[in-house]
């Protein structure tokens, strides 16, 4: 696994680290926690974020009765590349009224995977919906719960309304080769995106 | 947590160590990287049970923002104040994370991650 990659004997990274992210994105239970979890050199940890009116920017006051509060759980992963550079996977449940925290989760990211469960598709229809808006690239991957077949995925496809560039792959979220292969196609997507953007004169 | 009726008392008490303040001093990533100085090593100079923790896990192994505030089992929003004012005093170095803009920096960093992925 190389470099950090056990809790035990941390090295301290010498000089400049940075970092970058994916974000996981699906319904309750369609196996966020659980792809995170197969890839990451930590256990996935849980991190909380409040949005009270005060931090919509109305009042910095916080405690104000009748002020109402959503608290979004995210569920995160961490992969040493290298020396220094730290690959962070967030998941997060694709609703609506957890968008406050998307804003911050897309910035920057590299992309998202979109993860799917085919009983329950209409649960990722928020999450394309803003990825498409926000124009971050992203991957449906489905989770084969019960094993999928190919016309399973063009059905996907077709469902979601999602462009013909877009991947769509199976995948097994338990599976550490499987997520590999899953985060893999997103970078590779990514970066073919842009050298067809580059060779494409004027859009 | 999740209950949108809770007492609004219970939004206040997160916020107790940092005497309130809901704002932080400089805007930090949820991905920035966090690593202790050797000023923040020194724990006379680090005042507060929060700042003293937060400096003794980043001393071991850079963190991210996510992972200070899951440790620490305090709301994102509230490590961002208490590592913002920690950078302000010298305690920390806040690594920014590298945004994949359409830059050749973007393309230099999907490379890595990519090649780092194969590596896994
Ligand atoms: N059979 C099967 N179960 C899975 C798979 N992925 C996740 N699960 C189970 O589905 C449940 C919900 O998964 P979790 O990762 O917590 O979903 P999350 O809410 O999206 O984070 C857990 O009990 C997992 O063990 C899969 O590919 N196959
Ligand atoms: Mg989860």
């Amino acid at each position: 696994m190389g470099f950090g990659g056990s809790d035990e004997g941390y090295r301290r990274p010498s000089g400049r680290v940075t970092s970058s992210k994916i974000v996981i994105a699906g319904g309750f239970g369609v196996g966020k926690t659980t792809l995170v979890g197969s890839v990451s050199e930590i256990t996935p940890l849980t991190t909380e974020a409040i949005m009270t009116s005060a931090s919509v920017g109305v009042d910095e006051t916080a405690g104000v009765p009748g002020k109402t509060t959503t608290t979004v759980a995210m569920d995160f992963g961490r992969i040493t590349i290298d020396q220094d550079l730290i690959l962070y996977l967030f998941g997060t449940p694709g609703q609506t009224r957890f968008w406050f925290m998307w804003d911050e989760l897309v910035k920057g990211a590299i992309g998202a995977i979109v993860l799917v469960d085919t009983r329950r598709l209409a649960d990722c229809f928020a999450a394309v919906d803003f990825f498409e808006h926000r124009g971050l690239p992203y991957l449906v991957a489905v989770n084969c719960f019960d094993g999928v077949q190919l016309h399973q995925l063009e059905d996907v496809r077709e469902a979601l309304a999602v462009g013909p560039q877009v991947p769509v792959i199976p995948c097994d979220a338990r599976s550490r080769e499987s997520t590999k292969q899953v985060l893999i196609t997103l970078v590779e997507y990514v970066l073919n995106m842009r050298r067809t953007r580059q060779t494409t004169p004027s859009r | 947590m999740n209950d949108s009726d809770e007492p609004s008392n219970a939004l206040v008490r997160p916020y107790a160590v940092t005497r309130g303040r809901t704002r932080p001093r400089v805007e930090i990533a949820i991905e920035a990287l966090v690593e202790t100085t050797a000023r923040g090593r020194d724990a006379s100079v680090v005042g507060g049970r929060e700042q003293q923790l937060i400096a003794g896990l980043c001393a071991l192994r850079v963190q991210s923002l996510a992972e200070i505030a899951a440790r620490m089992q305090m709301p994102l929003g509230v490590a961002r104040v208490l590592v913002a004012d920690m950078a302000a005093d010298g305690l920390v170095a806040v690594y920014e994370p590298t945004a994949v803009g359409d830059d050749a920096v973007g393309t230099e960093l999907l490379e890595r991650v990519l090649s780092g992925l194969r590596r896994l």
